[in-house]
């Protein structure tokens, strides 16, 4: 699903456009859940065999409904603001600019609907304000050559889930075994807390914070992707069926659903290292995305 | 479906209940999170509201101010429990909290002072906030605010839940038992891998 907002005929102001965009993709992914991921929780419901386990997933799927209907938030923890940015390498505004509006407009989200503030001091706890503080929003950059377009994507991340985050440096003599079993006890071991049935992202290679941030980027992918190298995206239909085989099902509660989607991003690593980084999404996988183009036409997309 | 009314005066009404029942929630529940806590506990700070016979939802709820200490609700959901477990001896046996009531599980420790103490946990589905505001009558009062949005609340609830009881009060926890059958179920995956 997509829609546009066309440009003004005098010069755009691109600052302003790319705040406004920030702030209607963090309420609208709080909002709305993308469809793949209603299709997702739909089958899963129907295939639940385990009586609180489908029960859980009725309650989702009324939850939905409700937030549908009334227009309210799916979850109450509004997050912590996470954007991925693309950026064309002739788009007219500069990053510097762009960091400056997506956190204007994060705040400006939070202070009009209005949402929970969650961003506190690391150390005092004390909150910083409307979403926003130091680093916060957390964005994630990309530069893209002989393109003057920006795509934004806003995945406000849910503590629950992000708590249940793992690294490990595996050996090269663990091999994939290693991966595969880190990857399994890690979300035995998370049971119910991140809020399954969800989506498992798993960062592998590259180095320790490289392997996270690619399970970070591995979770705001859509259900049923699949990583376009044909190695990578074996691991992650084995690894899905092997998660599903543990159990613990909807919210902990036991099941045959536990994850709804298992997705692998990769980056070669060193020859004496084997990262493996594990990051959960919650079953509400918030996210959404816009693209701004160099004309200042924003077009709003669900799917991606 | 079982119903209870809380704050609960027979302490019967929660030794009936078994691990795995489904339960509806009426009355009035107390939201509680982890300053709210610290501050009882590791601050030694009475809480100005009566816990006793009551059920304690893991919660920090979206509010909107409509006026002085007055509150309504935005988004009204619930967070994980395990971050809370220490609490759980200290409430049934310093206030008589009846039932204490979040997502994602409750860990083996709470099993002993839940039995002690004649308490219960509840499970609810996390995420689901939508569906819970619509539950909640009314924020009827607000304790330390200056921990917003980590106060004690109190909200009048209507067919709260459905919740299913994760952990009774006779020593039996559906988050135990789904643990140990993944385990055993995971040494078979690894000796196929």
């Amino acid at each position: 699903m997509k829609s546009a907002v066309h440009p003004a005929r005098k010069s755009p102001d691109f600052r302003a456009l790319v705040e406004d965009a920030a702030a209607h993709l963090y309420v609208w992914a709080l909002k709305d859940i993308p469809q793949d991921l209603r299709d997702a929780l739909a089958d899963a419901r129907d295939r639940e065999t385990s009586v609180s386990g489908k029960r859980v997933l009725e309650i989702i799927h009324r939850n939905v409904e409700i937030a549908d209907s009334q227009s309210n938030l799916v979850c109450q923890d509004t997050g912590i603001a996470v954007y991925t940015c693309r950026v064309g390498e002739h788009f007219p505004l500069h990053p510097a600019r762009i960091y400056e509006a997506l956190r204007d407009g994060t705040a400006r989200a939070t202070l009009e609907h209005p949402l929970r503030s969650n961003t506190v001091h690391t150390l005092t706890r004390e909150n910083t304000g409307p979403n926003v503080g130091h680093r916060v929003p957390i964005v994630h950059w990309e530069f893209i050559p002989d393109w003057d377009g920006l795509d934004v994507k806003c995945v406000p991340k849910g503590s629950g889930s992000e708590n249940m985050s793992f690294l490990k440096m595996c050996v090269p003599a663990d091999g994939v075994k290693g991966i595969k079993q880190f990857v399994l006890e890690s979300i035995v071991g998370a049971g119910g807390k991140p809020c399954p049935p969800g989506i498992v992202g798993v960062g592998i290679g590259g180095s320790a914070d490289y392997a996270m941030y690619l399970a970070k980027e591995a979770i705001a992918r859509p259900v049923g992707t699949h990583n376009p190298d044909p190695e990578v995206a074996k691991l992650e239909d084995e690894l899905y069926g092997l998660l599903n085989e543990t159990g613990i099902g909807p919210m902990g509660l036991g099941g045959d659903v536990t994850v709804l989607s298992c997705h692998v991003e990769h980056a070669d690593t060193h020859m004496t290292l084997n990262p493996v980084a594990v990051n959960y999404q919650c079953w509400a996988a918030r996210r959404a995305s816009a693209r701004v183009a160099a004309d200042g036409s924003v077009e709003y997309d669900r799917d991606a | 479906m079982r119903e209870l009314t809380f704050p609960i005066t027979d302490p019967q009404d929660v030794l009936d209940l078994r691990a795995g029942d489904e339960v509806l929630v009426q009355g009035h529940i107390i939201g509680i999170r982890d300053r709210t806590q610290i501050r009882i506990f590791d601050q030694g700070v009475e809480p100005p509201m009566n816990l006793s016979g009551a059920f304690l939802l893991h919660t920090a709820p979206g509010v909107r101010k409509v006026g002085e200490g007055k509150y309504e609700p935005v988004s009204i959901g619930t967070t994980t429990s395990a971050r809370m477990v220490r609490f759980t001896e200290p409430l049934g046996r310093d206030y008589g909290v009846r039932a204490i009531c979040g997502k994602g599980g409750f860990p083996d420790e709470a099993i002993e002072p839940l039995r002690t103490y004649g308490m219960v946990y509840f499970a609810i589905v996390g995420g689901a906030a939508a569906l819970e505001t619509t539950q909640i009558e009314e924020i009827e009062e607000v304790a330390w605010e200056d921990l917003m949005p980590e106060c004690l609340w109190k909200f009048r609830v209507k067919d709260f839940g459905p919740l299913i009881v994760g952990i009774d009060a006779h020593g039996n926890s559906v988050f135990h038992d789904v643990q140990e059958s993944a385990k055993k179920k995971l040494e078979e995956i690894y000796a196929r891998l």
